[in-house]
């Protein structure tokens, strides 16, 4: 009760959402998956016996017929899954299942979210928005980066507006955090 | 105390009228229990006074304290202070100090009991969210606000309102004391102290209103100043809509350093809209929009 914190385990059943709302996105945005989705989750730091990329890159078993994984450091100490497929379907299966697999292994804990990329389909667009999954709270989120500390809230609020319907969007605005230089385009 | 910040949220209005309402009771109680202990009335005003004037003559540190701001150099913030100088150029006007508060929340304030003790300060969260030209727009108002004198005009307002509380407080306790206190009974005595409490209540509850609808106009007015000091009204009122309602609220802050923080962000804790609303009242952001754009109209139509 007191210092501890409960655990949650990681809400998936949105994910199967974003497909539908990528057509959306594409009809009134013109944006369209960058091809490219990512998985953030934190570095091992004892608690389980899994620490290594290649450790992790085997638990998940991928088959790599149509398209590559690979896992990255960021400049904040954390790992990122990232996936490149360029059909969304995919992306989403493969994201789905790393974090499946990881919370058997008991990994959940230490998985903090999943980020789709979206480009603007006739460039120049609009600029690119990353959609951002909540894996403890199940919510989306638009993140928009247009610098190294700067985002677009326009288009990001524009987005809320036309997908709020097709997706569990986050409710609370202070919860858009930023992901600033994320290895995910 | 200060009184200038760039905010119009229904919310923190909401709490912004709590906190103020409970520091009049609070006022209201010291002042009762001074009394009840048998403190003379003359030092009673005396003290209440010496309270508001160190408010006043305090207000540039107060107010930084509570904002965790720091006074920068021009070698720390060069395009602030870049901004600011030639701002207060425009205006022939001496330059203010100039500070930082690292916060995420974007918001300014202008504070200090005369224009030679002025500090003028923008949050981390204000200077990354604004275009240059927004961020000068907004500095504009806050200078305006030190310009108008309005630390010194809303302390005096305030210190006003709760000086006639007080005296009204006190002239009706005296009243119902030479009324013949002997002759009453311990029932009537308590109904006549609960009904000068209620009395006085009100009173400060009256200049407290008042003092917002001065804060307000004063608002609007540094607003006007300020826009027509750039030239741009349009130019704040772009700035307005980027740091109120809804856009103000996204956060710059990184997802995975707020994770650190906040063990799995299960509830995730950027406090940060408490801070910052013990200060003023601000008209809507809509009033405040229709002005500019009016203004927009006058200057450049």
């Amino acid at each position: 009760m007191f210092g501890r914190t409960k655990q949650v385990a990681p809400k998936l059943d949105g994910l199967f959402a974003l497909p539908s709302a990528a057509l959306t996105l594409q009809t009134e945005l013109d944006l369209v998956s960058s091809g490219n989705a990512g998985l953030c989750f934190k570095a091992g730091s004892g608690e389980s016996s899994i620490t290594t990329d290649d450790e992790v890159m085997q638990l998940l078993n991928f088959d790599d017929t149509t398209g590559t994984v690979k896992i990255t450091t960021d400049d904040l100490g954390f790992k990122w899954l990232v996936v490149t497929d360029p059909e969304l379907d995919g992306l989403v299966t493969r994201i789905h299942g790393a974090n499946t697999t990881m919370v058997e292994h008991g990994l959940g804990p230490r998985l903090l979210c999943a980020v789709f990329g979206f480009v603007p389909k006739t460039p120049p667009g609009d600029g690119s928005v990353r959609l951002v999954y909540l894996l403890k709270q199940g919510t989306f989120y638009p993140f928009a980066p247009t610098g190294p500390s700067q985002r677009d809230n326009e288009l990001e609020l524009r987005v809320r507006s036309f997908i709020g319907d097709d997706l569990p969007m986050e409710k609370d605005l202070s919860r858009w955090m930023a992901l600033w230089n994320l290895p995910v385009t | 105390m200060a009184k200038s910040k760039i905010e119009g949220d229904k919310g923190l209005n909401v709490r912004m009228f709590i906190t103020g309402l409970a520091l009049v009771i609070l006022y209201v109680i010291i002042i009762s229990v001074l009394i009840s202990v048998g403190v003379q009335f003359g030092i009673v005003i005396v003290i209440a006074a010496a309270l508001i004037f160190s408010q006043y003559y305090f207000s540039d540190k107060i107010a930084m304290f509570s904002m965790h701001a720091k006074e920068v150099t021009p070698q720390q913030e060069p395009k602030l202070h870049q901004i600011v100088d030639r701002l207060c150029l425009l205006a022939d006007m001496k330059k203010p100090r100039v500070g930082v508060a690292e916060m995420d929340i974007p918001n300014a304030f202008a504070t200090g009991r005369s224009p030679s003790h002025a500090v003028i300060c923008a949050t981390r969260g204000l200077m990354n969210r604004l275009s240059d030209e927004e961020l000068e727009a907004v500095l504009a108002h806050e200078l305006s606000h030190v310009a108008h004198r309005d630390v010194a005009i809303m302390t005096i307002a305030s210190g006003v309102g709760m000086l006639a509380g007080l005296v009204s407080r006190i002239a009706l306790w005296s009243t119902m004391l030479s009324g013949g206190g002997r002759g009453k009974n311990g029932q009537q005595l308590v109904l006549l102290e609960l009904a000068t409490f209620l009395i006085s209540i009100i009173i400060y509850v009256i200049s407290f209103l008042l003092t917002m609808a001065l804060s307000r106009y004063r608002e609007l007015a540094a607003d006007r100043s300020g826009a027509i000091l750039i030239g741009k009204p349009s130019v704040l009122a772009s700035a307005l809509v980027h740091i109120t309602g809804d856009m103000g609220k996204i956060p710059r802050t990184d997802l995975r350093k707020a994770e650190g923080m906040n063990a799995f962000f299960f509830a995730p804790a950027l406090s940060g809209k408490t801070a910052a609303s013990l200060f003023s009242t601000h008209p809507s952001l809509e009033v405040r929009l229709d002005q500019l754009n009016k203004l927009e109209r006058e200057l450049n139509g």
